[in-house]
């Protein structure tokens, strides 16, 4: 159990668990977004375009959260610091 | 293994590289110029606008109205820069089951010049509307005390903008490739068409957040002003 092999778990975990749990709120909070905007739509079918495209504008916000967890995750896969500077001095 | 166009080299010459999301932004753009190039070449007022250019029209019209029902504002003063935006992403992104080809907007390089140049833009606009003076004082609203929150924000939002395109796009490039790797051939494609969804949904959010920020900048002025001018009338 040297640092590298630590350093691989560790990430490759966390990578996961970052994506896991960062996907759980935006998954909720966008279903509600959608939800009550077909409401919305239903009740008022004449304003359909504008609470689309706010619809959207929100999802886009909500969605940058996922995205930081994504590119994360991403991170610690693939462009992991600790990790690149632990091969670069070798074992 | 990530997926990185920048790493892919097609050609070098000294330092200089010529890496596959050079060439195919060169790609889009030169597909860009060409065909409203050919579409508006023989433009005359009495010629009946052939099938290509009746599409363009439509599709600048369409983006006008958007533009217009967003800011309530005269929408060619934006066109230029969020039509240009718009439609350069929109085609990096439906571009992509071409093969060999691989979408521009998937490696971080390109997004971040995309949201850099949103990030000029917003001051620039505001600054062209409002004036410099009253364009730096909406960090100070609603209180001085928010000054660093809003500078912040002006950062992070930037930040978000670019991510979220390269976060959408790399995805769903690796997802594809992972994926006709694991499975046969049908599974992928119907991801692929997923993809040309959300790619052009992402073109249109990116398009319609630019704007949204942009108008912000000059909109605030107009409230304030509008808030001035009703306070002079009712003593």
């Amino acid at each position: 159990m040297n640092a590298e092999t630590l350093i691989a778990m560790v990430s490759i975990f966390t990578a996961g668990l970052t994506m896991g749990l960062g996907a759980i709120g935006p998954a909720l909070g966008e279903g509600r977004a959608v939800a009550q905007a077909l409401l919305a739509i239903a009740q008022q079918p004449d304003e359909a375009n504008t609470i689309t495209r706010t619809l959207f504008v929100g999802l886009a916000m909500v969605e940058s959260t996922a995205i930081y967890c994504f590119v994360i995750s991403m991170i610690l896969l693939f462009a992991n610091p600790y990790w690149d500077h632990f091969l670069s001095t070798g074992p | 293994m990530p997926f990185n166009p920048d790493q892919i080299v097609f050609w070098q010459y000294g330092p200089f590289k010529l890496s596959a999301t050079l060439l195919y932004t060169w790609g889009v753009m030169v597909l860009l110029v060409t065909g409203s190039w050919l579409a508006t070449r023989r433009i005359r007022p009495t010629l009946r606008p052939g099938r290509w250019q009746n599409f363009l029209e439509a599709l600048v019209e369409v983006i006008r109205n958007q533009i217009r029902e967003v800011t309530h504002q005269d929408p060619d003063r934006y066109l230029w820069f969020v039509g240009t935006l718009f439609l350069f992403i929109a085609l990096s992104n439906l571009l992509a089951p071409v093969p060999g080809y691989l979408p521009p907007t998937a490696s971080l390089s390109t997004t971040t010049a995309l949201a850099l140049c949103v990030f000029v833009a917003v001051p620039w606009f505001g600054i062209r509307e409002v004036g410099l003076k009253a364009y730096l004082r909406q960090y100070l609203e609603p209180h001085p005390l928010m000054l660093p929150f809003n500078v912040i924000g002006e950062f992070s939002r930037t930040l978000a903008l670019a991510v979220r395109l390269y976060g959408n796009l790399m995805s769903g490039a690796v997802i594809g490739a992972v994926l006709i790797t694991l499975v046969p051939f049908f599974f992928p494609v119907v991801m692929q068409l997923l993809g040309l969804l959300t790619g052009f949904i992402q073109a249109y959010i990116f398009a319609i957040l630019a704007l949204v920020y942009i108008a912000s900048g000059c909109r605030v002025q107009q409230e304030r002003l509008a808030r001035l001018r009703t306070r002079e009338e009712s003593p």
